[in-house]
Parts: structure tokens; sequence; C-alpha cells
């Protein structure tokens, strides 16, 4: 199985890798059902929603369970470790990316299950691949909460 | 209860224009209306019923209907983005066949290019449930199709030379259409070496953003047999809808909803995609087309790649026919919306009204298939069967 467009000489890290412009940190708007999540993240914790009746790890958060209807819902410490399910390089940015590019917005798939989006952060973007293993990397918004990004461990 | 043969598409109308900075929104609403009527050979006091999507300005259906002065008896203005308009022929079939209305309008209109709304994506709704986990990480709607265009490519071996085959077909089909925003044919050369927007998709595996709009008329067999227009009438023959959510935290990238509505509209037809003539297909990317063939059943899931290659899709003599307008891809995509010219694209082959060049020979059933939203998070898919005014 191929995938394209990787670097496919070894010699390339993020060390060597051309530089890659900070991103932005934009803050979310935390609701009634999601503050204690965003609560976490600024305390460089991730958590889960998980239901309390049938175990279901719940994504995105929310204080339903989508699997079983119950709103009996607990919040359990994350690993902070997935694998990349897929990724672009992005070249054209909108908002408050538009200077940031080239970025790399991505799925990680949670040892928990669930698949998050996010960026990939710390590294080459021309040397990822689909599978890599990533690791959590928090960036405060200044605003109560931080973005929970990766980086390749 | 099915609606097959239980209503006929009778008008039909593409807005000429790419470009309307001198026009509102609800101007080319009702530019299109008329445009549609026209081509029925009806009126406005002949519409009984008016759908519309979030494109139309203010309240929607009421503001719309007020401003054209309809007198309509129900409506309905379901918005799943660019599928929408494919939703609305299903239900006003259904509506038909329920005895509720006789005569539906649907319209669409948009002006992304001239100070309407700015492409969008389920980031833009700051009040959806899912937003902050979705608006904070720079997601266009190029870089999520990205991700399933990229994962595509990593389980099925899907290349980006394969993807361009697809804009290269409807590059062809668009040099006949001489309202196309792109007229000019392109190869997979230029294609893969056009600047890329997000990799793996470059500019060209993109489609185009264009003011402009359309319109059709869904009507009962009795209002279309008595019209002058009848012999163009389009018999609806099957519909099928889908949501294809973000699956409880665990998305799946590489199909789409059509892998359900497909097999519902095919079975309300009664057809299978072998019996299929010509088929619209919504493309909004290249991916977007490779992965709905696939979840249509034109091919295994896997294979679109393969199964594009070699000209399959250029009209009139490949395997697929497809997008003779020049699709989303180069001809237009109104609103960033394209499901509406889907549907007349269908529309004008089974009538043996395409251009001569890209006319599906005896083009008897045609499929249209809409994506709304983003393949990226959740879309809203629907699919038309469409015959010929005896099929």
């Amino acid at each position: 199985m191929t995938v394209p467009d990787d670097a496919s000489d070894d010699d390339r890290s993020a060390k060597s890798g051309p530089p890659v412009p900070a991103l932005p940190v934009p803050a979310p708007h935390p609701t009634l059902e999601t503050a204690p999540f965003w609560d976490a993240t600024a305390q460089g914790r991730l958590v889960l929603p998980r239901c309390n009746d049938c175990a279901f790890v719940i994504w995105y958060p929310r204080l339903w369970c989508p699997q079983c209807a119950s709103t009996d819902v607990t919040w359990i410490p994350a690993s902070g470790r997935g694998t990349i399910y897929s990724f672009s390089i992005t070249r054209k940015g909108v908002g408050a990316y538009r200077d940031a590019v080239p970025y790399v917005l991505a799925y990680v798939e949670l040892e928990e299950g669930p698949r998050v989006m996010t960026n990939i952060v710390g590294c080459d973007p021309e040397s990822l691949v689909v599978g890599q293993a990533v690791s959590v990397v928090f960036h405060d918004t200044g605003n109560g909460s931080a973005l929970y990004r990766f980086t390749p461990t | 209860m099915s609606i097959r043969g239980r209503a006929y598409i009778v008008g039909a109308y593409e807005h000429p224009g790419r470009h309307l900075p001198d026009k509102t929104l609800a101007q080319i609403h009702a530019e299109v209306a008329s445009g549609a009527l026209a081509d029925a050979g009806l009126t406005l006091a002949d519409v009984d019923a008016y759908f519309c999507a979030g494109d139309a300005p203010g309240f929607g259906g009421l503001s719309m209907a007020d401003y054209l002065g309809l007198n309509v008896s129900v409506s309905d203005t379901t918005e799943t983005g660019g599928s929408s308009y494919l939703f609305h022929v299903g239900h006003a079939a259904a509506l038909i066949a329920a005895g509720m209305c006789s005569v539906a309008l649907i319209t669409l209109a948009g002006k992304p290019r001239t100070g309407g709304a700015a492409p969008g994506g389920s980031g833009a709704f700051t009040s959806a449930p899912e937003a902050a986990f979705e608006s904070v990480w720079g997601m266009a709607v190029p870089n999520g199709y990205a991700l399933a265009a990229r994962r595509h490519m990593y389980e099925f071996g899907t290349t980006s030379e394969q993807l361009a085959e697809i804009k290269v077909a409807a590059s062809l089909h668009a040099q006949h259409n001489p309202n196309a925003f792109l007229p000019d044919a392109v190869t997979v050369a230029e294609v893969v070496e056009s600047p890329m927007v997000a990799d793996p998709l470059h500019r060209l595996d993109c489609c185009v953003i264009t003011d402009g709009g359309g319109a059709v008329i869904v009507a009962s067999p009795e209002a279309a047999r008595s019209l002058g227009t009848a012999g163009r009438a389009v018999k609806v023959l099957g519909h099928g809808e889908a949501f294809k959510l973000s699956a409880k935290g665990r998305i799946d990238l590489t199909h789409t909803g059509a892998v359900n509505s497909g097999p519902s509209a095919f079975a309300e037809a009664g057809v299978t995609p072998a019996d299929i003539d010509y088929v619209s297909i919504y493309d909004s990317f290249t991916i977007t087309v490779l992965q709905t063939i696939e979840d249509l059943g034109f091919c295994a899931k896997g294979d679109g790649g393969r199964f594009v290659s070699d000209g399959a899709l250029v009209a009139p003599h490949g395997r697929l026919p497809f997008n003779t307008d020049g699709g989303g891809l180069c001809n237009n995509h109104p609103g960033n919306r394209g499901g509406m010219t889907k549907i007349i694209e269908a529309v004008r082959q089974l009538r043996g009204e395409a251009h001569a060049a890209v006319q599906v020979p005896n083009c008897r059933l045609a499929l249209a298939h809409g994506t709304g939203g983003s393949l990226a998070t959740r879309m809203g898919s629907a699919t038309l069967i469409l015959g010929q005014r005896d099929a």
C-alpha cells in the first residue's frame, strides 16, 4: 500500500525541514455542556465524555449519549495518545489561519476510540504518514482554554 | 408509497450568469423561477407548492414566496447544503403523489463572487453543537475534502492522476458550453501540476465559485399532460436520501451517504446501475465524484480510481458519461450549491437537449446525485433516477 506525497528521504525531520509558522490559537466557545472539557484543557488535561450507562466514549463532547440516549455522562481522563487517521497539508488558509500556511489539518484516532479533528504540529508536514503515532500537546488560548493538538511521538 | 411515475419535471432553467454584481439574491431567484415557468409553459398562478433552501434570503420560503407573489398550499425548505434541491424534487413528488399539490417550484440562487456568503462548512455555524470542535483548526472547505482524499488514497491506492481524470472529463464537456466558467479543456498533467491547495487536492481538483442559480418545476402526471410542453416532460422514477453523519465520533472518510440514498433510489425506480445511460454526479471536488461513483454501485468500493481512467466519464461514448455541462468543476456551482445544476443537465440529456457534442445517444435513464455539507464531517446525500417521458 502506498501513501502518496510522503517524503521518502529518511533524513528529513522536524529539525531539518522547512520552518513551519506558529499556528494561531483561536479560542473556542465553551457551552454549558462543554465547559468541563475546555476547563480541563486549560489545566493540560484531555478528558473525554463517557456514558455511565453503556460505557460508550462520546465524541464530540456533549451531555448526551448518541449510542443509548442516556444523559448520565461522566468525564474520564484520556491517554492523549493516538494515530493519524488522515491529514492535509493546507497551502491556502482561511480566517485566522490565512497567514499560517502550510499547516496540517488532521483526524487523529484516539486510543479510546474517537476520531477527533485537530492539527499536527512540531513536525515537518512532508514527513507525516497515515497511521503515524502521535500524542497530545496543549496550546493555551489565553481565554481559559487550550487547543489539543498532536505531535509525532 | 412509491413516487415512481407519480410526478414529472416539466420545467428546468439554469441562469446563464456566472458573475452577477448587479442583481440581488431575490432577483436571481425570481429570474430562474421565470425561466423554469416559461420552459414549462406555466405561469406563477399555476404554482401551488414552493421549495427553497438555505440560500434563500430572509425568512427563506416565507420571504421568497412573498417576493415572488406565490399562492401555495404546501412548502418545504429542507436544508442540506448543495444537495437540498434533489431532496426537494423527491419531497415534491411525494407531496404530489399524496394529492397535496400539483405544480411545485424549486429555486436556487447565490452570489458568492459578488458579496454573498463565502463558501461555508460546518465551522461557519457558530451555534452548532459541534462548532467548537471543528472551527478552531483552520478547516476550510478544500482541506476537509482533502482529508477524505488522503484516506481514500491510503486505503485503496487511489492516485492524484486518477482524480485528475475526473476534471479532464468535465473540462472536455465544458468546452462545448458557452456559459461555462472554465471553458478550456485541461490535461491530467495540468491538473496535477496546478498549485496544491490542500494536499493532496490541487486547484484544478476544486469546483468553480460562481454567482447564479437555477430552478425546476415538478408537476403531477395530469398537470404534465395538459401542457403544450408535455413532450419534453421527464419522469421521476426514484428518489433516495440519506444523512451520513460523524458516526458518533468514529467517522469513516472513504464513503458518502450515497451508499444509502443510491440503493433506495434504484429500488424505487426498479432499475440497476447498469441500466443508467447518463449521470450527473455532485462534483464539489474530484474526490466527491470518485467516492460517489463507488457508493452508487457503478464500481466496487476502492475501484473508483481505476474506473474513471481511460475516459470512462467522457460523453457521449464513455462507459458512464457524466456532467456533460462541465459540472461544478468547470461550468457552474451557483451559490456553492451544485445540486440544482445536476438535475438540470440530467433533464437536458433525457430531452435530447444537451449540446450535440456531448448528447448521449438514446438517453432513456439518467441519475442525478447531490452531496451537501462536507465529506469531512456530515453530509446530506440525495439520489434521483429520472427517465424519458415514457420510461
